[in-house]
């Protein structure tokens, strides 16, 4: 499939080995972050698949009232995983594993991450634990059946495998914070010559948010997790009420991780956004500073507003309005970031080119999710929809709409610059219109059925519902086909596809400047940094430039 | 593809040694680990406060005496260790070799006190789950849970430290750790520092307020 780098003679990073390995163990035992990227990309489109296979198996059931394929135990089991495979095999660890290993380095002029050997480590510790929730499948007593959110006292009861599929979060927090240690420190000390904390690319900027987070949040969840297996299993009084526990304390610690999670999710999807749109507005980003402090205003507030999901679960009134307030705060940093994004384009020249349109239907499905994330936000309407499936439109437009949709526009952009191949803009045009189209579909009319008081989490529902359901549905088949098309033809670039130039898009920040795919090294020497990350005027001195 | 590789980089070979980003790292783990910690003990501060008085209770029947010692034990092994890294950095290895052997002996000596200490605990029955446990009042049961979970979950840590300072061990008998190369033992002392500090919180909270 791929054999040369575009600069002749030069040695592309799929042609030399990091260790005397050839063939598939020169992958396995690699230390390389770019392989390593690869590596992940791999395992975690591959769980993205299956999460997409289970919802809409989800969809079908929902497709008319009463039981339609499944029992409601099936429907139970189905969502949970569905729930922990998309954010703990997918989304967390989706755009720092993949595009931070392989990007990060590259864009700071480094030619490895810190610490390649945690790196590969880490990787590892990801498989390790996908491999136990698979595992924990299987066993008896049945798949877990808690919702991905293993509320306390009904994950304590259930005879289901809890105790496993937890153990995996466990682990792949490990992997995960792993990876954030190793990518702090790489931003600390591995910048090239010149590479000041202001010339940085933002998609640094936002994985290095990201990376703290990452450090910051996940042990909380870890012991939470580790607790609840310990209750488990020696049926030591920790959270359980019958034994004077309090199970709303399991929830503050659950979304003291859980919350800043999703901004693990959104902040690197927020760095891609600003690599793109710089690239194809040919302009430099409008507010440098602001969008790079505004990630780290994210990183610190996000941490603050845990318990915006615990409104109904039982609170003071003066944490209640406390939290919401701080809610609110938080839609600021992330505002600022749509209006320069917007205000990068304004007298640009754009080139909408697909990972281009991938970042619009990124920024209108994401306002959705952020404007109704304020109505779930606000205490009185939160105490009328929580729990119904506005909640569930609301965070699939932040999750899948928003950070999904960038995983596809990076894995666009990128694509070129990680294999050497273009592949066919002209399918690629077609699916994203159709993303959008099945997106809206599938999801919108979820905020009606939520208004209308329809719960999450059931396997049946009112025939008052059953229209929108439908459209629903539907909408998840045209959502999905689309997905598998992408990734269709995506291998069939791989294979088929013509060689990419070093520089497809015209961008400036330091992954162009070498060839596609890098070389093993990144840099033959490490680079001199002069100028801004996003000065268009360095294109015609660019090696690949114009 | 595979047949392509022609040139082979060891990366390990020609990697810069980083001492101050292995060391950045290594501050970064030790404060995921007191997240972790800090959860429980957040927990404890929450059950304390709802249970005051049967806390107090289920307090006074821990072993004061085990426990001191244990502190002592802990905090000597402390300095011990950071003997050993001195002695390395001043070039005299022997030195450093008896200061991190007499570490690994007081963690042992540690892990002994404690398995007398839950024995004598578990056969008086209290073990979570038994039946003496149950039948006291709930703020007891919760104390009692969180002593084992915290302190086994300290000793746990003291395990894993007694296995990485005998890798270091190793590495220092056989020249892998020199005086001009000592950060993986500078990284071990930390951590060992980190879990000595961690019980200097616990054994407070757990043997002396009541
Ligand atoms: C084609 C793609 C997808 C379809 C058809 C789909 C469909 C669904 C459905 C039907 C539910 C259950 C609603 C309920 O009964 O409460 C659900 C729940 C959920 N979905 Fe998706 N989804 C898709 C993609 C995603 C993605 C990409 C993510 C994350 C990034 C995600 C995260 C979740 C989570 C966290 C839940 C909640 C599980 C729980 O209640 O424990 N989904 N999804």
């Amino acid at each position: 499939m791929i054999n040369e780098a575009a600069n002749p003679g030069e040695k592309s990073f799929y042609q030399v080995s990091t260790n005397k390995h050839t063939g598939i163990l020169s992958w396995l035992l690699t230390v390389d972050h770019k392989r390593i990227g690869i590596m992940y990309l791999i395992a975690i489109l591959s769980f993205f698949l299956v999460g997409v296979v289970i919802g809409l198996f989800m969809r079908w059931e929902l497709m008319f009232p009463g039981k339609t394929i499944m029992e409601a135990q099936t429907y139970n089991t189905l969502f949970t995983l569905h729930g922990v495979i998309m954010i703990f095999l997918f989304i967390i660890p989706g755009l720092p594993a993949i595009f931070g290993n392989f990007f990060l380095p590259i864009q700071l002029g480094a030619k490895d991450v810190a610490f390649p050997r945690l790196n590969l480590l880490s990787f590892y510790i990801y498989v390790i634990g996908a491999i136990l929730v698979l595992v924990s499948l299987f066993l008896p007593g049945g798949p877990i059946d808690t919702g991905w959110t293993f509320y306390i006292p009904y994950s304590i009861r259930t005879s289901t495998n809890v105790s496993m599929a937890i153990f995996a979060a466990f682990i792949l927090g490990f992997s995960s914070i792993l990876t954030g240690i190793n990518f702090v420190t790489t931003v600390h000390r591995l910048r090239a010559p010149g590479m000041t904390w202001f010339r940085m690319p933002l998609f640094v900027w936002s994985t290095y948010a990201t990376a703290w987070i990452q450090i910051i949040a996940t042990p909380v969840i870890g012991i939470t997790i580790l607790l609840v297996i310990i209750e488990r299993a020696f049926g030591v009084g920790i959270f359980d009420p019958a034994l004077g526990g309090d199970p709303i304390l399991f929830q503050h610690l659950f979304w003291i991780y859980s919350h800043p999670a999703v901004y693990i999710m959104i902040l690197p999807a927020m760095g891609v956004v600003s690599e793109i749109i710089p690239t194809f507005s040919r302009r430099t980003i409008f507010g440098y500073k602001q969008i790079a402090y505004s990630s780290l205003a994210i990183a610190f507030v996000g941490y603050l507003v845990w318990a915006h999901h615990m409104f109904t679960s039982g609170m003071s009134d003066t944490s209640r309005w406390i939290f919401s307030l701080l809610t609110f705060i938080v839609a600021l940093p992330s505002g600022v970031k749509i209006f320069n994004w917007v205000a990068t384009m304004y007298k640009g020249s754009i080139d909408p080119q697909v990972p281009f349109l991938w970042v619009m239907s990124f920024i209108f499905l994401f306002s959705i999710g952020g404007l109704t994330g304020l109505v779930v936000g606000a205490l009185a309407t939160d105490v009328h929809l929580h729990d119904t499936y506005f909640v569930v439109a609301h965070f699939h437009y932040v999750m899948f709409g928003g950070t999904g949709t960038i995983f596809f526009a990076a894995l666009h952009y990128w694509f070129p610059k990680m294999f050497g191949k273009m592949y066919n803009k002209r399918f690629a045009v077609i699916s994203v219109v159709l993303f959008f189209i099945g997106f809206n579909m599938l999801y919108f009319p979820k905020f009606i059925l939520g208004y209308m008081g329809m719960p999450r989490r059931y396997y049946d529902y009112l025939p008052e519902f059953a229209s929108l359901q439908l459209v629903s549905t539907i909408g998840s088949w045209i959502l999905a086909g689309a997905i598998f098309f992408v990734v269709g033809y995506l291998i069939h670039a791989l294979y088929k596809g013509k060689k990419a130039t070093a520089n497809p898009w015209g961008g400036v920040t330091l992954e162009w400047h070498i060839a596609s795919p890098p070389p093993m090294e990144n840099f033959h020497e490490i680079p001199t940094i002069t100028h801004e990350p996003y000065d268009f005027s360095q294109l015609k001195e660019m090696k690949y430039g114009e | 593809m595979a047949s392509n590789i022609e040139a082979t980089i060891s990366i390990e070979q020609q990697a810069h040694r980083d001492d101050v980003g292995a060391r950045m790292g290594m501050w970064l783990f030790l404060f995921t680990e007191i997240l972790l910690f800090g959860g429980m003990f957040l927990i404890y501060a929450v059950y304390r406060y709802q249970y005051p008085d049967q806390f107090h209770l289920a307090g006074m029947e821990l072993n004061t005496g085990i426990g001191t010692l244990n502190t002592i034990i802990l905090l000597t092994s402390s300095l011990t260790m950071a003997l050993s890294i001195a002695a390395i950095q001043k070039k005299n290895k022997a030195l450093s070799i008896i200061m991190l052997s007499s570490t690994l002996l007081f963690a042992l000596l540690f892990m002994v006190n404690k398995f007398f200490e839950w024995s004598a605990k578990i056969s008086h029955g209290i073990f979570p789950g038994s039946k003496e446990l149950l039948e006291k009042q709930n703020g007891e049961i919760l104390f009692f849970g969180l002593y084992y979970v915290m302190t086994g979950l300290h000793a746990f840590h003291i395990i894993i430290g007694i296995v990485i300072l005998t890798f270091m061990l190793v590495f220092l008998i056989r020249n892998k750790i020199t005086s001009d190369n000592y950060v993986k033992l500078e990284n071990s002392g930390l951590y060992w520092h980190l879990v000595d500090l961690i019980w200097i919180f616990l054994f407070p909270l757990f043997y002396l307020i009541q």
